[in-house]
């Protein structure tokens, strides 16, 4: 720094007058809290219409619809279950393969990688997220299958006498099943995952890291002292933005799930997703039928909702947590 | 962009011609007679056709370049959904109008357009040419067959070994209109098959679907002892051995256009020109083909539309037949194609 001139008078704004500025202030107020409300306008009308179109399919039988693993459209049977749970088992299997290797990742490229290594990780990770989905369901289809179906056969084999895995893990003739489309869907939600808990960890305060390390911490130490607690509530939030994209994800899970009906524990079996069933029969359905897709639609939506909402639960309860133990 | 002059001009001149077919009362039939007409129709509907339509539509293009004609793959149901709702300028599906589909009795004109055969082709290394009785076929689409080396199966193959590879199924995951028809020839030709006749079906636990003609090629190619049934382009191209199939009158036909062809000739034709090739006479004819339908409508607001359709259609059930070939549709015999364009000539004035 060199010397510096003395500091001149700020120059003077005209901000219009008072009368004025609370006009523009009280519009200003207005417009942004409409453009908050479209999204609820949006949301709302979404959910009312599709209701309205779904109605006559689960009024049949509200029951059945919810808790049916029978879907047979030319008998006008509408069992939603095998389609939910398909939709939930490969969800889960892909929080279970994403989360831990999406935080490594972050926390990989926060507090291990070099400097200058760091840009390019990020850039490749990032990548990820643009791969369109369609690439990833025929990467799936045609790469992954053929050489996983041999890994499935033999993991079955070895799990064979143990009672519970066994039932999780059976004999499979197929890589088509809700295994292969969680393991897709955990190569989707890692880039969002991971790009978010990067965010996360670098909000930790620098004085809570260095503090840590003046106790004489090891770097685990401190990451599992300072940054991890620090950070919970926003790798929840990373999470549940990873499992959105997981349930939703349509057409690289209609490609590899192997579109069976119902509800099979052994997840190398084929099965169906809320979402991928709806791209399927869409474009030859009719009547009821339709009706009974646009009702898969609803509930789909309303778990999402169901989702995000004890997500946040869950964020809060971290928080207060957190804070009680800080302070 | 260079605008086409002949473009413009075809527009203007149509556009007048119009106007004064309008201003006389408008009953002339000469469109499509040497006189082009220029413009731009629509259809929608059947994606099994598609790729016939798209190299048809192509063709066209080099015959008439001045009428611009888009078909969109949507499905049969959305297809004839949007013919009820004016949406388009003609439809295409594959199966027939039921009631609540969306265009109304008497609105439409059924046009046969192509066939084509469903083949039933298998993964087994080694093994070539298995013929399957249709009951066989039955018992192995609804799991009572499992294994390559059942009895069934042997009695028809004598000259073969087959092994004891246990069977998948693989099939259709999305509803169609291929699954419709396959499920309809076992429900009509056997008495065995339990499974009904629809776009969806319920198949046996085990079973392996695939996305559209090429994901159910995949899987077979993908899964030794699977047996599924694709159309005749997918299995061409993809390389799949296929079964020869028992028709109506006992003989095992391998899937070919030919037989295809065969198998149209042996159907009934209704008076709507609607007709059912699935198990039909003829000691030549493959018993599993897919028919499918073009909807005209009776009547149209727009005449230069009307004469667009016309002359399209026209096309495609004169020249455009042998581009049906190359692209693996079977086209129509001599007789139902004459009776189609009759019906053509008489719907659209």
């Amino acid at each position: 720094m060199t010397a510096t001139a003395p500091p001149e008078a700020p120059p003077e704004v005209d901000l219009g007058g008072e009368a004025r500025s609370r006009r523009t202030d009280k519009g200003f107020t207005g417009l942004v809290a409409l453009a908050g409300l479209t999204v609820l306008i949006v949301l709302g009308l979404i959910l009312v219409t599709t209701s309205v179109q779904a109605w006559p399919a689960i009024a049949l039988d509200p029951i059945e619809f919810l808790t049916g693993t029978r879907w047979s459209p030319s008998d006008e049977v509408f069992g939603t279950f095998g389609f939910l749970y398909g939709t939930l088992v490969t969800s889960v299997i892909a929080m279970i393969v994403a989360v831990p290797v999406s935080i490594g990742i972050a926390l990989f490229i926060t507090e291990v990688a070099h400097r200058r290594a760091r840009r390019y990780i990020v850039t490749v990770v990032d990548l990820l997220a643009t791969v369109p989905s369609v690439v990833f369901g025929l990467v799936g289809s045609i790469v992954l299958i053929p050489w996983v179906t041999p890994i499935y056969q033999w993991w079955s084999g070895v799990v064979a006498p143990v009672p519970g895995l066994n039932a999780i893990f059976d004999e499979t003739n197929t890589g088509r099943n809700y295994f292969t489309a969680g393991l897709i869907l955990a190569v989707m939600c890692i880039p969002i995952i991971t790009s978010i808990s990067r965010e996360v960890f670098a909000t930790v305060p620098d004085i809570d890291k260095q503090g840590a390390y003046a106790l004489g911490a090891t770097r685990w130490e401190m990451i599992k002292g300072a940054i991890l607690p620090h950070s919970f509530g926003g790798l929840v939030g990373a999470s549940m933005l990873g499992l959105g994209r997981a349930m939703g994800e349509t057409i690289a899970v209609a490609l590899v799930i192997g579109g069976a009906i119902g509800v099979n524990t052994n997840m190398f079996a084929p099965g169906n997703t809320m979402a991928a069933v709806i791209a399927q029969q869409w474009g030859e359905s009719g009547g009821l039928h339709t009706d009974a897709l646009i009702g898969i639609g609803v509930l789909l939506f309303a778990i999402t909702v169901l989702i995000n909402f004890l997500a946040r639960v869950v964020v809060r309860r971290a928080e207060i947590q957190m804070k009680g133990a800080h302070s | 962009m260079k605008l086409n002059r002949r473009t413009v001009f075809g527009t203007i001149t149509a556009g007048a011609l119009a106007l004064s077919m309008a201003a006389c009362g408008g009953s002339d039939d000469e469109a499509g007679d040497g006189e082009m007409v220029s413009g731009e129709i629509t259809g929608s509907g059947a994606s099994f056709p598609d790729a016939f339509y798209a190299a048809a539509i192509e063709a066209y293009a080099e015959v008439n370049p001045d009428l611009v004609v888009t078909y969109s793959a949507d499905g049969s149901s959305a297809g004839k959904e949007a013919f009820g709702q004016n949406l388009n300028d003609f439809a295409g599906t594959d199966s027939l109008v039921g009631e609540g589909d969306g265009p109304e009795d008497g609105s439409f004109q059924y046009i046969p357009t192509v066939a084509a055969p469903i083949t039933v082709a298998y993964n087994l290394p080694g093994v070539e040419g298995i013929q399957i009785d249709q009951e066989t076929l039955a018992g192995i689409f609804q799991g009572d067959i499992t294994a390559w080396n059942d009895p069934a199966l042997v009695a028809t193959n004598e000259g073969l070994t087959l092994p004891d590879t246990p069977i998948t199924i693989a099939h259709r995951s999305d509803g169609s209109g291929t699954t419709k028809n396959f499920s309809t020839f076992l429900d009509e030709a056997t008495d065995t098959w339990t499974l009904g006749a629809s776009d969806e079906i319920e198949w046996p636990e085990g079973s392996i679907g695939g996305e559209k003609n090429t994901g159910v090629a995949t899987v077979i190619t993908q899964t030794e002892g699977a047996i599924g049934y694709v159309d005749l382009a997918d299995a061409v191209e993809t390389q799949l051995v296929t079964a020869a199939i028992e028709n109506a009158e006992g003989a095992f036909i391998q899937p070919s256009l030919e037989a295809s062809t065969a198998a149209l000739e042996g159907a009934e034709v209704a008076e709507d020109l609607s007709y059912n090739p699935l198990d039909a006479a003829g000691a030549e004819s493959y018993p599993i083909v897919a028919p499918t339908y073009l909807l005209i409508r009776t009547e149209y607001e727009d005449e230069n539309v009307a004469a667009g359709v016309k002359e399209f259609v026209n096309y495609l059930l004169t020249d455009g037949q042998d581009i049906a070939e190359e692209n693996n549709f079977a086209p129509l015999p001599e007789e139902l194609r004459t009776q189609a364009l009759d019906a053509l000539n008489e719907t659209i004035a």
